[in-house]
This record gives structure tokens, C-alpha cells and sequence, in this order.
């Protein structure tokens, strides 16, 4: 009874912890630019599929992780430069279908060139399970837990007591007072393009080995990490990660005592409810809206 | 509207054979569907990214009701478009609520809940491996053959432009522009918003339960990525490209879009790459969508 239980905490908060890094990237960028990425999930799968690739082409792994996140960070500043930044202020549906067409096209490339198999990456460490209360954690979660621990704490390390991580927080609240205290807005809404590419590109990498890794791994990962985002209010850095090991927590008590066949949709049920009494999410700024 | 009948008229004359018929027949329904969706995201100004789950399931009550039950196929349309009126109708207060991202987020997860059901339930709908769809008939007469479906679609489309037309010429398009511009400021000067919006959403959901049925009956079979996230993403597209708040732009975004996979299975292997670079550019150049934008080309020039 308690080692099941234990079993679906344990796939639970590592599930939970892959959204609570997308929906960190998703929260980044939203506060930055005021745009929902919806290629979020395809730095997902670029940091994924680009270790597995380069691993079965002979690079050693911490060096094709390290490419893998170079590369992931780069396609962020191009999405930045050559499809955000142009579009300008238009309207919240145009920037949803560029950064969808963006994710499409992302995808088609990744298609192209290396096909639509599924690539399963190593283990970091081993793959014995731990016993532990009678349930078992395979040695690779402990991994994703690690890992998303210590990027909670660099992040808030960052946004805290770094000078730039202010300048980001500064011009979320309101860019133009940024600029005018010498902020360079456009330098940040680069940087947290290519911040939360790192993020996604880690989180692919990290969850690769338990989930097999494919060109289209990315869209499920991204809607979900864009529920988790919302579930602790859009641009709410805590919001994110509570809201994604929340999101994790459900999903699999859900699937683990009513119905496995619904896990998938078990997010989405959530947030709908959820949004139908707190239309701003659990911990979302409540805005009155300025005419 | 002149325009349209007469090209809806003229058409077949340049139509060779059944193929462009298809494609043609394709074009119009989605138009029909994207006419009603365009009241809701042009007009109202309401995200939705979840249309293609009423669509579906007008699709699934046809082939359930005619194919399970032997229905005839017009009831069976009929008793789809009022169970997706009463969905959407309760649905449409408390998500109507929401704003922005929240509302797409959740009109998003409303379409995948129904794709996942369909998927699932499949002792009803068969599955992810879908299911087939009896010929529409009326009266016993059996529509078949492209020609006749061309004319039913050009009725139908026609008569999809005519009830929008008509809304947006109406005290409750007015409102719904009102909305659009100020949301605040529409309530100050006395429109009762959240009535209009929940109005114009029902509107919507109905119409894409209807052509669901159409093209169910028409394409013989259907399969839950009817109401994938994609297809909604595909629909919402057709707006935008065309044109939001253009009424027949809807119908150029439906052109254009239903083509577009035509003509681009010439770069084998490459057909994502090409949607997606075709999606980003145009909504960065034409972020008002193509009809709206030469328009204002031509009115200059």
C-alpha cells in the first residue's frame, strides 16, 4: 500500500520536475516579452535528440551535452532575432502561430535529417534500481532531481542577488522604466530566449535516458510545461516549479488509482478547473486592468 | 458575397476532373468552418485553440447516430449540433472569463480532453484507428458524387457567408467589435459582454459541429486526429492567414491552407520545414493576414 503509493510519488516528482523546467522557460520568456513560446517543447527534444545523436556518433557524453546545450541555446537567439523580435507588438494569436510555425519547422528539420525513429540515450549512472520503502527509483531520477534542484537554486540565485537577473526582473515589470535606468531591454529579451533554451535543452538531456527521445517528443513536454506555467500563474517563477511538481504529483496518482488510459489528459482537466475558480492560476498577480 | 457566388458558379467549368473537385470540396468546408470560427477570434476577439474538438464531435455524433443507430444522417447532424450547442453553451461562461494566454491555454486543453476520449472510448468511436461513416441521404436519396457534393458545399458556404454577414452588420456585431477594440470600455457604454461572447462562441461551435457531420459523411471516415491539437492550430491558422475580422479571407485562409500540403509534397521529407517556414513568415510580414493587407496595398495604390 505505502510502497505503491511511494512508487507514484517517485514518478511523480520526476515527471514533475521535467514540466517545472519547461514551465520555468515558459514563464521566462513570458515575462521578458509577454510571449507564450510554444517552441519551448522543441528545446526540449533539441537537447535530447542532439546528445543521443552525437553519443551514437562516438562523442564522449559530457561533451556532446555540452554541444547539445550550445546548439539548443543558439536556435533560442535565432527564434529570438528572426521570429519574435520582427513580428513587433502584434496581436497574441499571430505571435502563438509564429511560434508554433517555428516549432513545426524546428521539428521538419530535425525529421529530415535524422529521421522519425526513437533514440533511447544510457543512463548517466547505471540502471539499478534503489529500493527504497519497499518501492524502487531507477538511479536516472535521482538525476532529474538532482539536476532541476540545483538549476531552482542557480536561478534564484540569479534573479536575486545577480545584477543582470534583476535587470530581467526590472524589465518584466515595466520596460520602458527599465530603459530609461540604462537597461538594455533587447539584450534581455535575448537572454531569456537563450535562458530558457538551456533550460529545456537540460531538461531534455536529463530525462532522455527514462523517456525515449524523437523529433515530435517535444509537443506533449511543451503543452504540459505550458500547463504547469499556468497552473502557478504565467511569469511566476515559484508558480512554475510548484505548479510542475504539482502537475507531475497528479498526473501520476491519477494514472496510478483511476485510469492509466486518462494520464494524459489528467493535465489538462486540472487546469481547466483550476482556471474556472483562480482565472489567474494558484499564485498569479492579481492585475486590474488598466483601460 | 456577389463575388463568391460567382466563382462558386463558374468554377466548374475549370474543374478537369474529380481530384480538384476534392480539393474544391475540401476548401469549401473548411471555409465554412473558418467563417464561424473568424466571428469568434476576429470579431470577439476570443482565442480558441481547441475548435477542432467540436468539430469532431459533430463528426463522431454522425457516424455514431447513422452508423450504430441508424439514424437518418440530417437528424444525426442535427442532434450533433445541439449537443455541441449545450457543451459550448456551458462551457462558454467560465472560460469566457479567462484572457489572453489563459484563455487559449484553456480552450487548448478542452480540445485535447476530447481528442483523448475519443481516442479512448474506442467501443463507441473505434479508436485510434477511427471509424467509417455512411453516405449522407435525405428523403432516401443517397448524395453521392463529387458534383453534387460541390453544389451542396457552394450552398452551404454561401449560406455560412450570408449568417456572418449578417451578424456583423448586426447590433451584435457592433458589440462584438466593441468588445474586440475595449473590452472595458464596451461595458461602460452598456454591452453586456459576457452575453455577446458566450453568443458568438456557441455560434461558432455549432457551425463546426455541422461541418464536422458534412465531412464525415462526405470523407466516409474519420479518426480522432480530427480534434488533434494540430488541426485546431490548422484552423486557427486559416483565420489568421486570411485575415481576422475579414469574412472572406476566411475563405482565402481555408484556400490557401487546404493547398497547401498539395502543393508542397514536392519537397519530399521536407513538407514540415516548408509549413512551418510558410507559417512563421507569413504571420511576420502580414501579421494582419493576407486579405486585410492587399487591401490596404490597393486602397494606397
Amino acid at each position: 500500500m505505502l510502497s505503491q503509493f511511494l512508487q507514484f510519488l517517485f514518478s511523480g516528482i520526476t515527471n514533475g520536475s521535467i514540466y517545472a523546467l519547461a514551465a520555468l522557460g515558459f514563464s521566462i520568456i513570458y515575462n521578458a516579452s509577454g510571449v507564450i513560446n510554444f517552441a519551448q517543447g522543441e528545446f526540449i527534444m533539441l537537447g535530447g535528440m542532439g546528445t543521443v545523436i552525437m553519443v551514437a556518433a562516438g562523442v564522449p557524453l559530457p561533451l556532446a551535452i555540452l554541444i547539445a546545450v550550445l546548439v539548443t541555446a543558439l536556435v533560442g537567439m535565432a527564434l529570438e532575432k528572426f521570429a519574435v523580435e520582427p513580428a513587433g507588438n502584434a496581436e497574441v494569436v499571430t505571435l502563438i502561430i509564429i511560434t508554433i510555425g517555428a516549432s513545426i519547422f524546428i521539428q521538419g528539420v530535425v525529421q529530415a535529417v535524422f529521421g522519425k525513429g526513437q533514440h533511447a540515450l544510457k543512463p548517466f549512472s547505471g540502471d539499478t534500481p534503489i529500493n527504497i520503502g519497499g518501492a524502487t527509483i531507477l538511479p536516472q531520477s535521482l538525476w532529474v532531481l538532482g539536476v532541476t534542484a540545483v538549476i531552482v537554486v542557480l536561478l534564484w540565485w540569479f534573479f536575486n542577488r545577480t545584477l543582470l537577473g534583476k535587470a530581467m526582473l526590472a524589465t518584466a515589470h515595466n520596460p520602458l522604466a527599465a530603459r530609461l535606468v540604462g537597461i538594455n531591454t533587447r539584450f534581455i529579451l535575448l537572454l531569456s530566449f537563450v535562458l530558457s533554451a538551456v533550460l529545456g535543452a537540460i531538461a531534455g538531456i536529463i530525462v532522455a535516458p527514462i523517456t525515449l527521445t524523437s523529433y515530435d517528443v517535444g509537443i506533449m513536454l511543451g503543452l504540459k510545461g505550458f500547463v504547469a506555467a499556468t497552473l502557478g500563474g504565467l511569469g511566476n517563477g515559484l508558480g512554475a516549479v510548484v505548479g510542475g511538481l504539482l502537475l507531475g504529483l497528479t498526473e501520476a496518482m491519477a494514472a496510478g488509482y483511476l485510469s492509466s488510459q486518462y494520464k494524459d489528459a489528467v493535465p489538462f482537466v486540472l487546469i481547466i478547473l483550476v482556471l474556472f475558480f483562480m482565472p489567474r492560476g494558484l499564485f498569479g498577480a492579481r492585475v486590474t486592468e488598466r483601460v | 458575397m456577389l463575388v463568391t457566388a460567382a466563382v462558386i458558379l463558374a468554377l466548374p467549368l475549370f474543374l478537369p476532373n474529380p481530384f480538384y473537385y476534392d480539393v474544391v470540396i475540401r476548401i469549401g468546408m473548411n471555409a465554412i468552418m473558418v467563417v464561424g470560427l473568424n466571428l469568434l477570434i476576429g470579431y470577439a476577439g476570443q482565442i480558441s485553440l481547441g475548435h477542432a474538438g467540436f468539430l469532431a464531435l459533430g463528426a463522431y455524433a454522425s457516424g455514431i447516430l447513422t452508423g450504430r443507430y441508424g439514424w437518418p444522417p440530417i437528424a444525426a447532424m442535427a442532434a450533433g449540433m445541439a449537443g455541441v450547442g449545450i457543451l459550448a453553451y456551458v462551457l462558454a461562461r467560465p472560460i469566457l472569463k479567462l484572457k489572453g494566454h489563459y484563455l487559449a491555454m484553456a480552450t487548448l486543453g478542452m480540445g485535447i480532453i476530447i481528442f483523448i476520449v475519443l481516442t479512448q472510448e474506442s467501443q463507441w468511436t473505434g479508436g485510434p484507428d477511427g471509424m467509417s461513416v455512411p453516405a449522407f441521404s435525405l428523403l432516401g436519396r443517397e448524395l453521392s458524387g463529387e458534383k453534387n457534393w460541390y453544389w451542396v458545399t457552394g450552398a452551404l458556404l454561401m449560406l455560412a457567408l450570408w449568417l456572418a454577414l449578417n451578424v456583423i452588420d448586426s447590433p451584435v456585431g457592433r458589440a462584438l467589435r466593441a468588445l474586440h477594440g475595449s473590452e472595458v470600455a464596451a461595458q461602460v457604454a452598456g454591452v453586456d459582454t459576457s452575453h455577446f461572447k458566450v453568443l458568438v462562441f456557441v455560434l461558432s461551435a455549432v457551425i463546426a459541429s455541422a461541418t464536422g457531420s458534412l465531412m464525415a459523411h462526405y470523407i466516409g471516415f474519420i479518426t480522432p486526429t480530427v480534434s488533434s491539437f494540430f488541426h485546431s492550430i490548422e484552423l486557427v491558422t486559416m483565420v489568421v492567414v486570411g485575415g481576422m475580422a475579414s469574412i472572406f479571407g476566411s475563405v482565402v485562409g481555408a484556400a490557401i491552407l487546404t493547398m497547401l500540403p498539395q502543393l508542397l509534397s514536392g519537397f519530399e521529407g521536407f513538407e514540415l520545414v516548408a509549413f512551418g517556414a510558410i507559417l512563421m513568415l507569413t504571420m511576420i510580414f502580414m501579421p494582419r493576414g493576407l486579405v486585410p493587407t492587399l487591401a490596404a496595398k490597393l486602397r494606397r495604390a
